[in-house]
Formats: structure tokens, C-alpha cells, sequence
């Protein structure tokens, strides 16, 4: 347990530092964002009913980008391997690390996502619920985009190839965010069902995620 | 023969296009086969023997 | 160990070559026997003759799921049994089933122009089959992109795994997401229930179809298992010429102090 919150410490202080890709992500998500009025034009009308599936996008994209480095650098200065051969279990080392990418990474999507919402024109609740969606789906997004990084590094391989492998794993989480989001703005539907499935694709991709990504680090690496 | 009625050109389409993908997996399957086989002769003439010393770089 | 590891793929050789004609000669009989079935199928009292498309659309869109489950085993064969064949076998399927699922994609959109006006719906079941296209695309790109075919083997196998479990949930999502967008009055495609005049041709093409699966991807592991062979042979190769080209200037050097000495 102390050498799961050592490492989620770790990697959360390293990702918050200069180097760390974590506000980067927030950057990135925030120029997505800002981006999006120059292709469908200034209309506010249509900017607020695309808001959530833009957000999401953004949400989608930043948190890929980030996850890139997941294992990267830990394996190019040899910390990965040292991960590996200790006592505690690969999964749950790899739950960490997400976890704590997450914390990093994650959280501050979704604290900027109120930022963001003014920007394009949705009101307080729509705001509250794309951020409460984030906040329930991005760590799907997170535990899924870990296998990928996970291949990366025993590929070699990052960036496009991983997008490509990791993007049509997390259409589910995009389909339910997006819809429980415009449940709230326009839908006839009710909020609950499309957020329940969200939760539930989080806490299944939670359990998936680690134990694919220590796969692919353990019989790639050797 | 039978008629295919007005939308003809989209059902020859689809099974011309199923015939075209099919001719082109076995045709690639074969050119495979035939460069595989030349280039596993050549090597076998040029005095490489399988057999010895091949389990650690084929198979881990 | 060694035995068996040498051994298998000899031992596979030897068999495919004696399968492969049966199983080539049946697939044509039977390809023969759905086609002429298929031609004779009276018309669809609603579709007209654009049925006769679900004839080879079918077939196709089960063998882009089923090929992926052949996969599927391939590589738990790679991850957990170690099997020295699975990863060959997992490898050769790759783009068979990729071809099959274009096929499914190609012939839903060439059916679907007359029944829906467009060539592209963003019907429920044809999206499905685009995502798993991309999926086999991306596992494709994943063989491609490393030298090592033991080292992709396991991360495509740990992808593979991983899609089979995604793809009923990917399935179940956007069936969800189609019945929100769209309307009820979307025709659906093959209709509740089939008279026998189009499930025996069909039947038939599905068999047909799946037996041409087997055999070309019986044959393309024969391919693959010659192309690992070729690729050690011509590492052996390159070591032995590495090696004498040492042990050459290796004895100058021995010369060359023997001399100084």
C-alpha cells in the first residue's frame, strides 16, 4: 500500500512539473476548444447545442495526448523496469500510475471545463452536467488509453499508431458522455440511464484496462 | 436468365466486388507462397541449413 | 521442448499441403451450389431483387465477427498456452478478415443505396462493421509496425483480446446511440423473418464462405510460417558472414602480433 501511494505521489509530482505533460493537456484541450468557433462560425445557437460533443472531443483527444508519456519516460529512464521486477502486483502498480495520471491529468479538463462552457454558450446546468459526465467518463478514457501506452512502449511505437489502436476502444464512453450531457440540454431523455452506463463502462474499463496494460508490459518487455 | 430488375448495376456491383477481393486474397496468398518457397531454396543452395541453431531467433 | 517447437510447423506444413486441395475443392463446390441457389431465389416481395445482395452481404458481415473469434483464441493460444502456431495463425488472419469486413461494408452500403436512397446510413449495423474495420486496420498497423514477429505477437495479441471484449459493448453503445438519432421508420435490413427460399441459399453462402475462410487462412499461415523461416535463415546468414568476416581479421590481428613478436 505505501509503495501504491510512493509511486501515485511520484508520478503526480512529476507530471505537475515543468517537464510533465499534465497542463500542457489543459492547454491543448482549452486551443481545441477556442478552435472549434473558427470552423463552424461564431453562432451561438449552434455553438451551444454542439458544446458537450465539442468538450467531450476535446476531453477525448487531450487525454490521449497526455497518456502517450504514461510509460514512456519511466521506461527510458529505467524506472519501468524496476516497477516490474518489485513485490507489489504489475496491476495494481499499473492502477496507480492511471490513477494517478488521472489526478493529474484528468482533474483539471474538468476543472477548466466551466471555463470552457462559457465560451461556448451553454448555460450553468449544461455546464454542470458535461463537467459531472467528464467526471465520471474520463477515467475510462484514462484506463482504456493505458493499454495503448502500454503497447507504445514495448513497441517502441507511440503517438498515431496508439491513437489509432486506443480511439475506437473508447466510442462507447464518447456515445454515452455525449448523450447524457444532451439529455440535460435538450433531450427527451432522462439523465440517468445514458450516465448510470457511463459509470458502469468506467468501473468495467477500471478493471479491464489495468490487467491488459500489465499484460502487454510483462510479455512485451522480457 | 433471370431478371434483376432496376437495381441491376448495384447488385453485379457487389458480387463483381466480392469476386474482385476474393481473386485478389488468393492471388496475393499465392505470390506470397511462390516468393517465400524461391527465397527459402535460395538460401537452402547457398549452404544456409535449417534445423541447426533456429529455435532462438524463430521461436521464443 | 525444442522438439516440439521444430516439429509443429513441419508437421503443419505437411498437413496443410495435404488439406489444401480438399478443402479448395469444396469450397468451389459448395461456392458453386450457394451461387446457382442464390441466382434461382425468387424476388423479395418489398426488396425486389436487391435481395439477392444479402446473399453475399450476410456471409460477409459473419465472418468479419467470426474471424475476429478465431483471433480471439489465437491469442489467448499466444498469452496463455504459449502455442508456437497462434501467433502465425492470429497473424495470417489479420487481413483475410479485413477483407471480409470491407466486403460487409461494401456490399451493406451497395444495398443499402436502393433501400435507403444513400450509400451510407448511419444505420446501427453498419457502423458496428466500420468500427470493427478500423479495428482490424489498427491491428494490421500494430503487426506492421514492429520487426520482432514474437514481440507484435503478444501486444497484438493483448489488443485482440481486449477488442473481443470491447466489441459487444462497442456493439450494445451504438445500437443505443442509433435508436436515439434516429427515427423509427429506418428500414431494417433482412426483415423478422426469412422464408426458406432465402435461408437455404443463404445457409449455403455462409458455409460456403466460411470454408473459403479456412482454407486461405490455412494457406496464408503456410506463408507466414516459410516467411519466419526465410527471416532466420537470412539472420543466420548474416551472422555467419558477420562472424567469419571477425574470425578472419580476428587471426590477422593474431598474425599481425605473432609477427610484431
Amino acid at each position: 500500500m505505501t509503495a501504491l501511494s510512493a509511486l501515485i505521489r511520484r508520478d503526480i509530482r512529476i507530471a505537475l512539473r515543468v517537464g510533465g505533460g499534465a497542463l500542457i493537456g489543459v492547454l491543448f484541450f482549452l486551443t481545441v476548444v477556442v478552435l472549434m468557433p473558427f470552423a463552424v462560425g461564431p453562432d451561438l445557437a449552434l455553438l451551444s447545442r454542439l458544446g458537450p460533443a465539442i468538450l467531450w472531443l476535446g476531453a477525448l483527444l487531450a487525454s490521449l495526448l497526455t497518456l502517450d508519456r504514461l510509460f514512456m519516460a519511466d521506461h527510458e529512464d529505467g524506472s519501468l523496469d524496476l516497477i516490474t521486477m518489485s513485490r507489489t502486483p504489475l496491476e495494481l502498480a499499473c492502477a496507480a500510475k492511471a490513477l494517478a495520471h488521472w489526478l493529474a491529468a484528468g482533474l483539471p479538463l474538468i476543472v477548466a471545463t466551466p471555463v470552457l462552457g462559457l465560451l461556448l454558450n451553454l448555460d450553468m446546468v449544461a455546464t454542470a452536467a458535461v463537467a459531472l459526465t467528464l467526471l465520471a467518463g474520463t477515467p475510462a478514457l484514462t484506463f482504456t488509453g493505458m493499454i495503448g501506452a502500454a503497447l507504445a512502449v514495448t513497441l517502441h511505437r507511440g503517438g498515431l499508431l496508439m491513437a489509432v489502436l486506443v480511439l475506437p476502444l473508447s466510442i462507447p464512453v464518447l456515445i454515452f458522455g455525449v448523450a447524457a450531457s444532451q439529455a440535460v440540454i435538450v433531450g427527451p431523455m432522462n439523465f440517468g440511464a445514458p450516465f448510470s452506463i457511463l459509470c458502469a463502462l468506467s468501473l468495467v474499463s477500471l478493471v479491464i484496462g489495468p490487467f491488459a496494460a500489465a499484460a502487454s508490459l510483462r510479455h512485451g518487455l522480457d | 436468365m433471370m431478371s434483376l430488375g432496376p437495381y441491376a448495376p448495384f447488385i453485379v456491383t457487389s458480387y463483381a466486388a466480392a469476386a474482385l477481393v476474393v481473386v485478389i486474397l488468393i492471388g496475393w496468398i499465392v505470390l506470397d507462397y511462390r516468393s517465400q518457397t524461391g527465397r527459402l531454396r535460395e538460401l537452402e543452395r547457398s549452404g544456409v541449413t535449417r534445423r541447426s541453431a533456429r529455435s532462438s531467433t524463430d521461436r521464443p | 521442448m525444442s522438439l516440439i517447437d521444430l516439429a509443429n510447423p513441419t508437421r503443419f506444413l505437411a498437413l496443410s499441403a495435404r488439406l489444401l486441395p480438399w478443402l479448395a475443392g469444396a469450397t468451389i463446390i459448395l461456392l458453386a451450389i450457394g451461387l446457382y441457389q442464390s441466382a434461382l431465389a425468387p424476388d423479395d416481395y418489398q426488396q425486389g431483387a436487391t435481395v439477392k445482395i444479402m446473399f453475399i452481404h450476410v456471409p460477409n458481415a459473419w465472418l468479419s465477427m467470426f474471424v475476429w473469434g478465431v483471433m480471439s483464441i489465437a491469442s489467448l493460444g499466444t498469452l496463455v498456452w504459449r502455442h508456437p502456431l497462434a501467433d502465425v495463425a492470429a497473424k495470417a488472419a489479420a487481413p483475410i478478415g479485413a477483407s471480409f469486413t470491407f466486403l460487409a461494408l461494401l456490399t451493406g452500403s451497395l444495398w443499402g443505396r436502393p433501400m435507403w436512397g444513400t450509400y451510407w446510413e448511419w444505420d446501427a449495423r453498419l457502423t458496428s462493421v466500420l468500427i470493427l474495420f478500423l479495428m482490424y486496420l489498427g491491428l494490421m498497423a500494430l503487426w506492421r509496425a514492429v520487426d520482432d514477429p514474437s514481440r507484435a505477437a503478444r501486444a497484438a495479441a493483448v489488443l485482440t483480446l481486449v477488442g473481443a471484449i470491447n466489441l459487444p459493448i462497442i456493439k450494445f453503445s451504438v445500437d443505443w446511440w442509433n435508436t436515439l438519432h434516429q427515427p423509427a421508420s429506418v428500414m431494417r435490413m433482412g426483415g423478422s423473418t426469412l422464408d426458406k427460399s432465402f435461408l437455404i441459399p443463404l445457409l449455403v453462402m455462409a458455409i460456403a464462405f466460411t470454408l473459403l475462410f479456412v482454407t486461405l487462412h490455412l494457406a496464408a499461415m503456410r506463408n507466414e510460417i516459410l516467411r519466419r523461416r526465410v527471416r532466420s535463415l537470412q539472420m543466420m546468414q548474416a551472422s555467419r558472414v558477420a562472424f567469419s568476416s571477425e574470425l578472419s581479421t580476428g587471426s590477422r590481428e593474431e598474425n599481425a602480433s605473432k609477427g610484431a613478436a
